[in-house]
C-alpha cells in the first residue's frame, strides 16, 4: 500500500544511503543561510513578498483576466485549463497540429503534477526532459525526488553507470564534468531538432502580459529559441501583479532554493521571436478550490523553491519518493490531500510539526500549521488510519480515567519487568528502534504517598 | 460555459478578502554603484571581468584565449579581426557551432553579478545561450547595485524578450559538484568599459 511510512521504510532500510541523503540536503539548506543572512533586509524581503502574495490572491481572477490581455496583445496565444485531463489535450493539440514527434521539456512541476509525459508518449510523442537531473531520472524511468534537485537522491557513480548504458560513456566512469559534457552533447542533438518545446512558468506578470523562467542551466532557453513553438504551463497562482516586484522574487527564489544569489539564467519572455509562436496554458487543477479553503489558501503563495524540503528532518530522512506525489516535502503534503484526499491522507502525519518548514519559506506560508490542520479534516473525513484512530481512542480511555490509568501503569511496570517479550517484539512499533523504557519499582504517586507521611 | 469561464468564475468565487498591495519599500533602494561587489560576485559564481578603455582591448584579451579558425560572432561590437558580423537573418540552428559570441549588455547588477540584455542586443535569441562562449561588454559605470534598482532602471521599457545573465551555465545534479557548462555557455567573460 502506498503510504509515507511504508515508502519511507524502505528508504530506510540502507542506513548510510539515509545519513549521506540526510546530510547532503542539510548542506543545501546551509548554502540558503549563508546567503540569506548576507542581506540585512531578508526578513523585510520575505514579508513583502508574502504581502504581495496575499494580495495577488485575494484578487487573482482580475489579474489573470489583466494578464490574458496583455499576453494576447503580444501575440501569445492564451489557453485555459480546469483540470489535468484538458491541460494534456490542449498540449497534445498543439504539438499534433504542428506534426512534431519529438520534443523537448525543461522543468515544469506543473506537468509532472498532471502527468503530461505518459498522456504525450501514450499518443507516440517523444518527450525529452532536457534538466540534467530530470534527464537523469528519466532514464532511469524514475520520478523526480526533488522539485529542484531532482536527482539528489542518485550517487554520481550510479549515474555514471546509467550513463555508460544510455549515452555510451567510459565505464566506470563518474567524473560530474565528463557525464556533464556527455549530456551537453546528448541533448543538445535533441535542441537543435526539437520543433516543439515546453517549459514551466516562474513568474507571470498581469501588468505586462510577461512571463519568466528561471534556469541554471540554460535549457529553457535553448529549448524555447530554437523551436518554431514554445508552450508555457502554468498554473494560475504564478501571478504577480507588476514587474518592479520580480525584485523581490528574484531576489529570494535562489537564495531560498541553492543559496545562489539568481539563477544563471532569468528570462522574460515578452513577446514570440519572428516566426515563432508562443503558447501559455493556463492550468486550475484543484487550484480554485485551494483558493476557497482559509485555512489552506495560502499554500498557494508557493513559488517552488524548496526551501522546506530541504530544512525538514523527516523529508531529508525518507526521500521524495516516499511521498508518491508530484511534489513532495511539506509544501506537498499540504497541497495533495486537496488534490485527493483519500490517496494523499497519509502526508499531513508525515511530520514532526517543527516548524522548520514555515521558518525558512520566503513567503511565509504556516506550512506547519496547515499540516496540523489537514490532519483534523482528514480524520473528520474519515480517512485516518483505522489503526491510528483505535490507538488514539485507546489512549483517550486511559488518559481520562485516573483509576484506569493506575492501573494501566502499574501492569505496564509489572509487564516490563516480569514478562518483557510481551512488548519487546515486532508489534511494538515503539521496539522498532528503540529499548523500552525501564520499568521503576513503583510509580511516582505510590513513591508520594508513601514518603510524604514521613517527612517532616 | 467554457473553460475560461469555469475557472474564472470559480477564482472569483473562492478569492479572500482584499488584502493591499504592499508598496516596495523605498529602503530596499541604493544607488550607490558596487563596481569591487560586481566583480568579486562575478568571479564566484564562475564569471572572469575585465576592465577595458576600450573594445579594442577587449578584442586583445579574447583574441589570446580564442584563436584560429572556430566560429566566432559579435553583435553591435564595431568591426574587428576577431569576429565576424552578425547576420539576422541567419536560422539559429545555424549558429550552432558559434566558439565564442560577444554581445553588448545594458547595465550589471552588483549583489549577484548578472547582467539585463535584451533581444536587439542578442541579434538572435538563441545566440548567447548556443555560443560555447560569451562575452559582453557595458559600461562600468552602469552598475546598479540590487534587483530594485534593476527594475527602476528596466522602468516600462518595452523589449520582446530580456534576460538576466549571471555568469556561465552551470549545474549541480550531479552529486552537488558544482560543473561550468551545462547546456549554454561553458564560460562567460565580462568586459567593463571606462569611459
Amino acid at each position: 500500500m502506498q503510504n509515507h511510512a511504508v515508502l519511507s521504510e524502505k528508504f530506510n532500510a540502507d542506513e548510510p544511503r539515509v545519513n549521506w541523503h540526510d546530510e547532503t540536503l542539510w548542506w543545501v539548506r546551509q548554502k540558503r543561510d549563508r546567503a540569506a543572512n548576507q542581506i540585512p533586509e531578508w526578513e523585510d524581503l520575505r514579508e513583502m513578498a508574502s504581502g504581495i502574495k496575499n494580495n495577488v490572491l485575494s484578487n487573482l481572477s482580475g489579474y489573470l483576466i489583466e494578464f490574458e490581455k496583455r499576453a494576447a496583445e503580444n501575440g501569445i496565444a492564451v489557453h485555459w485549463a480546469a483540470d489535468a485531463e484538458e491541460h494534456n489535450k490542449i498540449v497534445l493539440e498543439i504539438i499534433q497540429k504542428h506534426g512534431a514527434l519529438s520534443i523537448v521539456k525543461s522543468k515544469s512541476m506543473l506537468t509532472e503534477e498532471c502527468h503530461l509525459n505518459p498522456y504525450l508518449e501514450g499518443h507516440g510523442i517523444e518527450v525529452v526532459d532536457t534538466d540534467l537531473g530530470e534527464r537523469i531520472v528519466q532514464l532511469a524511468d524514475e520520478a523526480p525526488s526533488h522539485i529542484v534537485l531532482p536527482c539528489i537522491h542518485w550517487k554520481k557513480e550510479e549515474i555514471g553507470e546509467l550513463f555508460e548504458k544510455h549515452l555510451g560513456t567510459p565505464h566506470g566512469n563518474s567524473d560530474p564534468v565528463l557525464l556533464t559534457r556527455a549530456a551537453r552533447a546528448h541533448l543538445r542533438e535533441k535542441f537543435l531538432t526539437a520543433r516543439v518545446a515546453i517549459t514551466g512558468v516562474n513568474f507571470a506578470i498581469a501588468e505586462t502580459g510577461e512571463f519568466v523562467i528561471c534556469t541554471n542551466e540554460g535549457n529553457a532557453d535553448m529549448g524555447a529559441h530554437l523551436a518554431e513553438v514554445h508552450i508555457a504551463c502554468m498554473g494560475i497562482e504564478k501571478i504577480i501583479p507588476q514587474r518592479k516586484q520580480l525584485g523581490v522574487f528574484l531576489r529570494l527564489l535562489a537564495r531560498s532554493a541553492t543559496g545562489q544569489p539568481i539563477t544563471t539564467y532569468s528570462s522574460h519572455f515578452n513577446k514570440p521571436a519572428p516566426g515563432q509562436e508562443i503558447h501559455i496554458v493556463l492550468v486550475d487543477n484543484g487550484r480554485s478550490r485551494q483558493l476557497g479553503r482559509p485555512d489552506f489558501r495560502s499554500s498557494l503563495k508557493c513559488i517552488r523553491c524548496a526551501a522546506c524540503f530541504n530544512t525538514c528532518p523527516v523529508y531529508r530522512r525518507s526521500g521524495g519518493h516516499s511521498y508518491h506525489t508530484a511534489i513532495a516535502g511539506p509544501i506537498g503534503s499540504i497541497l495533495a490531500p486537496n488534490l485527493d484526499m483519500r490517496n494523499y491522507a497519509d502526508l499531513p502525519f508525515a511530520s514532526t510539526l517543527c516548524g522548520s518548514c514555515s521558518n525558512v519559506c520566503p513567503v511565509k506560508i504556516d506550512i506547519h500549521q496547515q499540516l496540523y490542520k489537514w490532519r483534523q479534516v482528514l480524520v473528520e473525513e474519515g480517512f485516518a488510519e483505522p489503526g491510528k484512530k483505535l490507538a488514539m481512542k485507546g489512549m483517550a480511555t486511559v488518559l481520562s480515567s485516573p483509576g484506569i490509568f493506575r492501573k494501566a501503569g502499574s501492569l505496564g511496570r509489572w509487564l516490563l519487568r516480569r514478562m518483557p517479550f510481551v512488548v519487546n517484539n515486532r508489534w511494538n512499533p515503539w521496539f522498532k528502534q528503540r529499548d523500552m523504557p525501564q520499568a521503576p519499582k513503583q510509580s511516582f504517586r505510590d513513591w508520594y504517598i508513601q514518603n510524604k507521611k514521613t517527612s517532616k | 460555459m467554457n473553460s475560461r469561464e469555469k475557472i474564472l468564475a470559480s477564482v472569483k468565487e473562492s478569492q479572500p478578502e482584499f488584502s493591499a498591495l504592499p508598496e516596495i519599500e523605498s529602503r530596499f533602494a541604493d544607488t550607490v554603484i558596487q563596481i569591487e561587489q560586481y566583480c568579486s560576485v562575478l568571479q564566484s559564481i564562475g564569471g572572469s571581468v575585465h576592465i577595458v578603455n576600450g573594445e579594442d582591448e577587449m578584442v586583445t584579451v579574447l583574441s589570446k584565449r580564442f584563436g584560429g579558425n572556430a566560429k566566432k560572432i559579435s553583435v553591435g561590437i564595431k568591426s574587428n579581426n576577431l569576429t565576424s558580423d552578425f547576420n539576422l537573418n541567419e536560422d539559429p540552428h545555424s549558429l550552432e557551432d558559434t566558439e565564442l559570441a560577444i554581445i553588448r549588455g545594458h547595465f550589471g547588477v552588483a549583489e549577484n553579478g548578472s547582467i539585463w540584455v535584451t533581444e536587439e542586443q542578442m541579434g538572435l535569441r538563441a545566440l548567447p545561450f548556443i555560443c560555447q562562449h560569451l562575452a559582453v561588454i557595458f559600461f562600468a559605470e552602469d552598475i546598479v547595485s540590487n534587483m530594485h534598482e534593476a527594475y527602476n532602471r528596466i522602468g516600462n521599457s518595452t523589449y520582446s524578450f530580456g534576460t538576466f545573465i549571471a555568469g556561465p551555465s552551470k549545474t549541480a545534479d550531479i552529486e552537488q559538484s558544482l560543473v561550468l557548462g551545462a547546456h549554454g555557455p561553458m564560460s562567460m567573460n565580462v568586459f567593463l568599459l571606462r569611459q
